[in-house]
């Protein structure tokens, strides 16, 4: 299995992504450029957190339309994986593959700590290894993490199962507690926290770790391979 | 040339933090009449037209596309010559 780490300028949790997937599966995985104009090889797409073009206008407002934007737009289709960690996620929502938008923190503050979440959805390819509604914990550290859509909208959610995660402790203000959300067929996953950055003890957290376990246990229960090493 | 003024405000039906902060930093140095206060973007170009029909709707394509997000925000524009 083939992993991407999608680059921005102002890309910066690409290193802990790549690291997380080779620490954590040891599958290859490369750096791609936001320029690239080919994601063919690629079965799972990460967008990871940071500041893309300086997050001028918007967060994600301009990531929206680099080349390899249109690429990950055609992998989601073809229902291969991309997961969105925080601008990733900010990124997703802008380009339309998420429902939804980041503000603000009602707080205000830039909010960089630990967070409980509950896996309210284990069926998609990045939670299988969790247990329903178990709590896990992974950090945040994001400014404009406030979910919002409208009630219409989150009654789709629901009723989909497109809410992923939740807090225990809303920290930002997010509608109805989300802190990550699906599409519709569940291969595209938005999140504000980092699973990233608790993805061994040392980090204070490895609870991140079974996503990219997730990843590789879905694509292999699909392609028929050897059970996860 | 046409100069547009685009302007960009959080909906009126989504929090904007932004502008509650401002609104109690206000009202706590003494300005007790402001009840409401948003926060928004201005940006101002000058478009390489002449024809107002055809500047309108290329800006509102523009505020659709990037300029605004539609799903928390609204957007409007004046044009002059």
């Amino acid at each position: 299995m083939k992993f991407a780490v999608l680059v921005f300028p102002g890309s910066n949790c690409d290193i802990d992504c790549y690291k997380a997937v080779e620490d954590t599966l040891g599958e290859p995985v490369d750096y791609v450029w936001h320029t690239a104009t080919d994601l063919s090889a690629y079965d799972c797409i990460l967008v990871p957190g940071g500041f893309s073009y300086g997050d001028y206008l918007r967060c994600g407002a301009i990531s929206q339309f680099a080349p390899v934007m249109a690429e990950v737009a055609k992998a989601a289709e073809q229902g291969k994986f991309v997961l969105g960690i925080c601008n990733g996620f900010q990124i997703l929502t802008e380009a339309g593959l998420l429902p939804g938008a980041l503000r603000r923190n009602m707080s205000m503050k830039f909010r960089c700590h630990d967070s409980v979440l509950k896996v309210v959805n284990n069926a998609t390819p990045f939670t299988v290894d969790y247990a329903k509604d178990e709590e896990i914990i992974i950090p945040i550290a994001h400014g404009e993490g406030n979910y919002y859509c409208d009630d219409e909208t989150l009654e789709q959610l629901k009723a989909n199962n497109q809410i992923v995660f939740t807090y225990s402790d809303n920290p930002n203000g997010s509608v109805d507690d989300i802190a990550g959300v699906s599409n519709i067929q569940g291969n595209v996953v938005g999140m504000m926290p980092h699973p990233e950055r608790a993805a061994n003890a040392l980090l204070g957290s490895e609870d991140g770790k079974r996503m990219f376990t997730s990843i590789l246990k879905t694509w292999r229960d699909r392609h028929g391979a050897a059970s996860i090493r | 040339m046409l100069k547009a003024t685009v302007y960009v405000t959080i909906k009126k039906s989504v929090l904007d933090p932004q502008g509650v902060a401002v609104q109690g930093a206000l009202r706590s140095v003494g300005f007790q009449e402001v009840e409401s206060l948003r926060i928004g973007k201005y940006m101002e170009m000058t478009l390489d037209t002449d024809d107002r029909a055809v500047a309108e709707e290329r800006l509102k394509e523009m505020c659709e596309k990037l300029l605004a997000n539609t799903v928390i925000e609204d957007y409007r524009y004046e044009l002059e010559d």
